[in-house]
């Protein structure tokens, strides 16, 4: 089936769903449907390990009798399940209380049209042919030092999937979507000691995969990097989040603006818009319609259109990330983020990473965090975590089983620059973070 | 036959028409030359789940998961491949996709031994029909009358009711079929306290492998409320958790997430097998203190991390890990047990029929020691204790490991003090089971609240322990 016709398919899926809606009763209705295959091809140790054919169905219906609603979903596409499953959520629906703020997105706000953002690039690749690019990044990772000692293997992992989303006031819109991603896991020893690291990439274009030597051998340099890790005693210092742990930061704000969280008061940064969240320098925006962004989208899981939007500007918080729920709960109006915050970039101040350690001078720099460890509530931040002593602006030594600790609030307000150093593979692009002070818990 | 066996014959292989010839026919497909183990596993699964908040019934939604899962075996390489059609001819494509592994494999033969049918460790329920509509809306809205009831600073309710029913057919490549009926029941209570401008949260729930009903017993929902309530008003007066190493002593339950993450894991099959664990080689050798003997207990009736079978048909086992400090054996899954050479421990576990089983934890706890809490307490000058946990996290390669307290004290002068915010606490784990210097006599379970992830799939499971001492463990507060 070409993709053309698998999004024709899953469209008469959602106009059949919507039309049973409709007999069952219902005064309104959506429904997301997707279709999924993909091959994922594990080598250990120079051996093909594991091959994975994976193929998944996934079919949401919400249908609303005026203000009440009911949800269902399935894996099984066929007529029966579906019919099962419209009648369940009309089921729950007589059962769910009248909610003013319950109903579909409005119609205003629906995308007019789905502009092509180039996100389907499928790869024509077989379980050998994978298992030779997951050779070649396992093996350069192998051979990169005689201290690797073992491995957990290298995963080629490549999937298409198609999408479509209507709802009763007349939207129907879909598109397929790729994703190849490989991805290198390794193990060096010295002695009794035993480190493990990894190193991944990801496009949805398979030519714009990162070479899977470069990513074997990044896996194995990160991974020697941690051997004879010591302890720290605790203290107060400045931190530097290395890059790629960095966007767990920035999820964490956007967790504390989603609107559900607002509209609950169970976040540290409430009734915050127009204030200031971080230093004047510090802007952060979103950029759905980003040609072949890995988290691109032409309209959020409601059809509402998305667009380029400023979340952070001169450091004052812009707006909340409101789907129509949290909107009408907040008297607001949706801003397309049903599904979440997709391509985030963070302005840098301009630095390099070499840059961040003079400017640190004397500090830790993380490059392993552990745990959950933030209350969104409080904004209170625990972590365990792992990386270098830096001292007189250079990497001293690698450290281990340390805690970071502070208030995410102060954290934002104390970021003293953001590095240029953003090439990591993810939908958050962010360079490293220097902050000015933290508590750092050792022995 | 056992009912659970007839239910799961009749839903997944009656009903979309499929007999034993069938079920030959796919496996003759799935096995070849080289294919030293195979097996098809069928799925059903219905969920439902409830959400109150802001007083109303606000959410309600109804899941079905269904499919089987066909895998192929060839020394240490698996073939995988998922359908969500039950249908003969899906079968036998899937099964064609999964054996094409046994190209690259080497000719072994797996020896399956026959095994008993064993009792059933919970009722072959649809937990979804246990209480009608209006009787779950109750318990719900029970919950959240409690709650607000029980302080004025009370803002804001969540109560969440989740009713799982999965049933589970798998047939290995000996021909033998084993199935599984397997309720869970899920509810949760959530509540946001203000007080003077400053915010705090609190949260409690249970569950079991039983009818809803269970949150009726002994008035539960009631209890989770209080309880959540109890939580988010003492958080409200907690000031900044000490930084740095100190003697911890941790409360009996939910903190045995410490066992679970600092030996748990590193314990499972396919990590020592390929000696990625700090754990690996070290059968015979003191990994704790000799205070300590955990094990891995999938046989207690009703419990969260309970299975009759597995899910690759072997009954479940009570399998000492760690015996008065020295190492006794690793949780397995039928792979890695025969690469190891070991019988297969009951722990081959698979969140759904897409997902490939590995070994997995069931329900995890120390046994009791001989001291009474309040002995271990009074033992401390300056410490923390903490009696309550969010998740936890492991790197079973280095043994580093960390979990996160959300209700915890400080200890002064061997008395508990005032209440600290939520800190994480990370330590070594051979290194700080080494450091258990107190175990108490109150052993507790946890109230079937834990789900555990690892590659990627979530499977529910339990933890356990009595009150117990850590004489050093890194703390991760802000108070330095």
């Amino acid at each position: 089936m070409t993709e053309s016709e698998q999004i024709a398919r899953l469209q008469g899926v959602v106009e059949d769903l919507l039309h049973e809606a409709r007999n069952q009763g219902a005064d309104a209705a959506e429904a997301g449907v997707s279709a999924q295959t993909g091959l994922s091809v594990t080598v250990r140790l120079g051996e093909t390990e594991t091959i994975e054919h994976t193929s998944d169905n996934g079919l949401g219906i919400t249908v609303y009798f005026g203000r009440r609603k009911g949800s269902a979903n399935t894996t099984d596409l066929r007529p029966e399940a579906i019919r099962e499953s419209v009648a369940a959520a009309c089921r729950i629906a007589r059962y769910t209380s009248e909610d003013p703020a319950a109903g579909l997105a409005d119609p205003d706000l629906l995308a007019r049209d789905v502009p092509d953002l180039d996100l389907y690039h499928p790869w024509q690749v077989d379980a050998e042919q994978a298992a030779a690019i997951a050779r070649e990044c396992e093996d350069a990772a192998r051979h990169a030092d005689p201290r690797i000692s073992n491995s957990e293997g290298a995963t080629l992992y490549t999937q298409r999937s198609s999408f479509v989303y209507g709802n009763s006031h007349g939207f129907i819109g879909g598109y397929p979507t790729t994703r190849h991603s490989l991805s290198c896991a390794v193990i060096a020893q010295q002695g009794d000691e035993m480190q493990r690291d990894y190193w991944y990439d990801s496009s949805r274009v398979p030519s714009e995969l990162a070479d899977p030597a470069e990513i074997g051998r990044r896996a194995a340099e990160r991974t020697l990097a941690r051997l004879d890790g010591r302890h720290l005693s605790t203290r107060e210092c400045p931190v530097l989040f290395r890059a790629d742990i960095a966007p767990s930061l920035l999820r964490s704000l956007f967790g504390a603006i989603r609107g559900h969280a607002v509209y609950r008061k169970s976040t540290f940064l409430l009734d915050q818009i127009g204030e200031q969240i971080f230093p004047e320098w510090v802007g952060v925006t979103e950029n759905p319609l980003q040609p072949r962004g890995p988290a691109s989208a032409p309209f959020d899981n409601e059809g509402v259109a998305t667009r380029y939007r400023e979340l952070i500007s001169g450091g004052v918080l812009q707006g909340y990330l409101l789907d129509s729920y949290a909107a009408r709960k907040l008297g607001m109006q949706s801003t397309a983020s049903a599904g979440g915050v997709r391509n985030a970039r963070i302005t840098s101040s301009g630095e390099s990473f070499a840059d961040l350690l003079s400017k640190m001078d004397r500090g830790v720099l993380v490059t392993e965090l552990m745990g959950q460890g933030s209350n969104m509530v409080t904004g209170d931040y625990s972590r365990g975590a792992a990386g270098f002593w830096v001292e007189n602006g250079e990497i001293q030594y690698p450290i281990e089983e340390i805690t970071v600790a502070g208030n995410l609030r102060d954290m934002y307000h104390q970021l003293l620059a953001v590095g240029t150093d953003d090439d990591i593979p993810s939908s958050i692009k962010t360079g490293s973070w220097l902050i000015e002070r933290m508590t750092v818990g050792g022995n | 036959m056992s009912h659970s066996i007839a239910i799961a014959r009749e839903t997944l292989l009656d009903t979309p028409g499929l007999s034993e010839a069938h079920l030959d026919q796919v496996m003759n497909r799935l096995l070849s030359r080289r294919v030293d183990a195979a097996d098809i596993y069928f799925q059903y699964a219905r969920l439902e789940s409830w959400v109150l908040e802001d007083g109303i019934i606000k959410e309600g939604s109804h899941s079905i998961e269904q499919g089987a899962g066909l895998r192929a075996i060839s020394g240490d390489k698996t073939g995988f491949a998922y359908t969500d059609s039950l249908e003969l001819s899906r079968l036998l494509d899937a099964a064609g996709a999964a054996r094409a592994i046994a190209k690259a494999g080497q000719h072994g033969t797996q020896a399956v031994s026959a095994q008993g049918v064993p009792a059933p460790l919970y009722p072959a329920i649809n937990p979804l029909d246990s209480l009608n509509e209006e009787q779950k809306i109750d318990l719900m809205r029970r919950a959240d009358a409690a709650a607000r009831a029980a302080d004025p600073r009370v803002q804001q309710v969540i109560v969440s009711l989740v009713a799982a029913h999965d049933i589970v057919l798998v047939m290995d490549n000996a021909g033998q079929i084993s199935g599984d009926v397997r309720p869970l029941v899920r509810m949760n209570v959530q509540v946001i306290v203000e007080h003077n401008g400053k915010r705090e949260q609190g949260s409690a729930g249970g569950g079991a492998r039983e009818a809803l009903d269970f949150f009726l017993v002994d008035d539960r929902a009631v209890g989770y409320a209080h309880e959540a309530v109890r939580q988010a008003l003492v958080n409200l007066d907690a000031v900044a958790a000490p930084a740095g190493m100190l003697p911890v002593v941790l409360g009996p339950g939910w903190p045995g997430v410490l066992l679970h993450e600092a030996v748990g894991h590193g314990l499972e099959g396919d990590f020592n097998r390929k000696g990625t664990s700090a754990f690996s080689g070290r059968i015979g050798q003191r990994v704790a203190s000799p205070l300590c003997t955990v094990v891995d207990d999938g046989t207690l009736p009703g419990r969260r991390g309970s299975l009759t079978v597995d899910d690759e048909g072997t009954p479940s086992g009570n399998n000492v890990l760690i015996e008065n400090g020295i190492l006794k054996g690793y949780m397995q899954d039928r792979m890695n047990a025969r690469l190891m050479g070991v019988a297969p421990t009951g722990n081959g576990r698979r969140e759904s029929y897409a997902h490939l089983p590995m070994p997995r934890m069931t329900n995890t706890y120390m046994l009791a020691g001989k001291h009474k809490a309040d002995e271990i307490i009074a033992s401390v000058k300056h410490g923390l204790y903490a009696v309550n946990f969010g998740g936890g996290q492991v790197d079973i390669t280095s043994g580093k490991f960390v979990f996160s307290a959300n209700e915890a004290y400080l200890i002064e002068n061997g008395k508990v003090t005032r209440p600290v915010k939520g800190a994480t606490l990370i330590g070594n784990g051979p290194e700080v089971m080494n450091r258990i210097s107190m175990v108490g006599d109150d052993l507790a379970l946890d109230g079937g609240i834990g789900t555990c992830g690892k590659e990627g799939q979530s499977v529910p499971v339990g933890v356990g322990q009595p009150t117990l001492k850590i004489d050093q463990l890194t703390v991760g507060g802000t108070a330095a």
